[in-house]
């Protein structure tokens, strides 16, 4: 089932064109590789697809719903979770605030009917609400096993934890769809051997996952499927195997050979 | 020489109010505004104008002024939303010298430069609270400082603060977890500018005249002084913020040297404290203020409450 598609998405900046006309398809329940070259326009069309940035033309289907050009909160809200290439996480506050702001609007609708001023009028509720959000944080902490670290300011946990630390953030929307961007950047053998087990665990939750990798160890032993793009347009998609044997994809990444 | 230190704690407890907004502004929400002048004014003219020309009671006025500044914290917020930083600063700074300029020149419904005099004093079950005899109006001063500091403690505790905090740390980070920015920015904006309209209020009781020049941009930088030297995101620092900085502004006549000490020395006083202050202890006297899932939490929570 097809989960999120791009409709001839396209992104330009004056008379650059980052995205250029791209077909992007997300099968729900794979994991989904999305490489090219740097400048390709994978994070632009990330940023397209999360609400960050609106397309010059195209459409972003989630669900079959038409979500182009919806602030990034309304998508997040409809169950799109991201990482960023650059870490950013709320750097001075702890690592279980740094959860607990994913649950943020959760709170809003299902969990316990809380509203804005319930602050105020009811210190009863509040503390009930509270202690839901700080559980389910914890939950997500355990999960990525760093129940241990929760009372640490987030700026103070290393490099890979920070990195686990945003997707943990991300997962506690209670998204559909995943995406991460470039989430093995800067991490050594180990931390991208446990970041692969640690993203397999995420899809057997039922999250499709959608990640953008320069790692191609991870992107070929992990990913379902693989497209790739090569200056603002889509270049191939298919399985690790055809991608690797893809003529095109080689010349991108190796250059053409001298004849 | 008592009563003058009564004098200086209500002032110490209006400027309070409006230090507790400043915080929410600037301290949970990183939004540098130097707004709070222009609420203070349109709290102490909506009370001065409804009181004097149509005869309501102060507490009548109280929910209309606070009522009107909250809107025009609306007004202000709403189009600064992409403003940031020194920029924001700017934007805010002009608004405060509008509001003072209106007031100067409306004739017809400020009277300008005269201000306006004989405001009656606030008066509660047939008792009133004369501001010559400072106790009650202490009293009263401080109850709304609790209220407010209480609601906005409240507040700062749920997941509004958290939010809020996010919006200061990281927009976009932000707005991909879900938090609208705009409300919460905006949301910040109405409830400082709410309580330095009621700080407004409770100033024209006090003086029981407004003058237009009451209102300068010095005004918003003491009240953004209270709140650094306090510390940001502290509520508790910012009251305590707002009192030292008033005993500072009442240093010389507080110790019967004013006609030694001129009166430009506070102004000097205040740039050393900064300056300090920035060098030794740039987190404020206090610091921000640890959250519920500090440390502390972790401590409560092996002992099974918290």
């Amino acid at each position: 089932m097809i989960l999120l598609e791009t409709e001839a998405l396209t992104r330009a900046y004056g008379g650059v064109v980052a995205v250029n006309k791209v077909d992007f398809v997300v099968e729900s329940g794979l994991i989904t590789g999305l490489i090219g070259p740097n400048g390709a326009g994978k994070t632009t069309l990330f940023n397209n697809m999360t609400g960050l940035d609106v397309p010059s033309s195209g459409k972003v289907f989630f669900n079959k719903k038409n979500i182009t050009g919806l602030p990034a909160h309304t998508i997040c809200r409809m169950g799109i979770a991201r990482t960023f290439q650059n870490i950013r996480l709320f750097k001075e506050l702890t690592v279980v605030e740094n959860v607990m702001i994913g649950r943020h609007f959760k709170t809003g609708k299902s969990e316990t009917k809380g509203r804005f001023l319930n602050a105020i009028n009811s210190y009863v509720h509040m503390k009930q609400e509270e202690e839901q959000i700080y559980e389910k944080a914890c939950d997500w902490l355990d999960f990525f096993g760093m129940a241990s670290m929760k009372n640490e300011l987030a700026k103070n946990l290393p490099y890979g934890r920070q990195r686990e630390l945003e997707i943990a953030r991300a997962l506690a929307t209670d998204p559909k769809l995943l995406f991460l961007d470039e989430p093995a950047a800067g991490m050594n053998p180990q931390e991208t051997d446990h970041l692969m087990a640690t993203i397999r665990k995420i899809r057997d939750l039922d999250i499709t996952v959608v990640l953008i990798e320069h790692d191609m160890k991870l992107v070929m032993n992990i990913c379902d499927t693989i497209t790739v793009l090569n200056y603002g347009q889509k270049l191939a998609q298919g399985t690790p195997r055809e991608i690797k044997h893809n003529p095109s994809v080689i010349e991108a990444y190796l250059g053409k050979e001298e004849e | 020489m008592f009563n003058f230190f009564l004098l200086i704690l209500i002032y110490s407890g209006i400027y309070a109010l409006m230090a507790l907004g400043q915080n929410i502004i600037t301290g949970y929400g990183g939004l540098l505004s130097l707004t709070q002048a222009g609420f203070f004014a349109i709290g102490s003219y909506a009370t001065a104008i409804l009181t004097t020309r149509f005869g309501w009671s102060f507490w009548a006025t109280l929910p209309a002024a606070l009522i009107l500044s909250a809107f025009f914290g609306l007004l202000i917020g709403l189009p600064t939303l992409r403003l940031k930083g020194d920029y924001l600063a700017i934007a805010t700074l002009g608004f405060g010298e509008i509001v003072r300029n209106v007031l100067n020149n409306w004739d017809s419904v400020t009277r300008g430069p005269m201000g306006i005099q004989r405001i009656p004093m606030p008066d509660l079950f047939g008792f009133t609270i004369n501001p010559y005899k400072k106790y009650a109006f202490l009293v009263m001063v401080f109850v709304f400082v609790g209220i407010a500091y209480f609601i906005f403690q409240r507040l700062a505790r749920s997941r509004m603060g958290r939010a809020l905090s996010a919006v200061r740390e990281d927009e976009i980070a932000a707005q991909s977890m879900g938090i609208n920015i705009t409300t919460y920015k905006v949301f910040a904006f109405i409830l400082g500018a709410s309580v330095a309209g009621l700080a407004g209020s409770l100033q024209a009781v006090f003086s029981l005249s407004v003058t237009p020049g009451t209102y300068t941009f010095m005004v918003s930088v003491m009240v953004l002084c209270m709140v650094v030297l306090g510390g940001m995101g502290n509520f508790k620092a910012s009251i305590l913020g707002a009192f030292i900085i008033q005993l500072i502004s009442y240093f010389p006549q507080l110790t019967g040297l004013s006609s030694v000490i001129p009166p430009q020395f506070k102004q000097i006083l205040f740039g050393l404290i900064l300056v300090v202050m920035m060098i030794w202890r740039p987190q404020g006297l206090l610091g921000r203020e640890e959250t519920r899932y500090g440390k502390k939490v972790a401590k409560s929570r092996k002992g099974g409450a918290r």
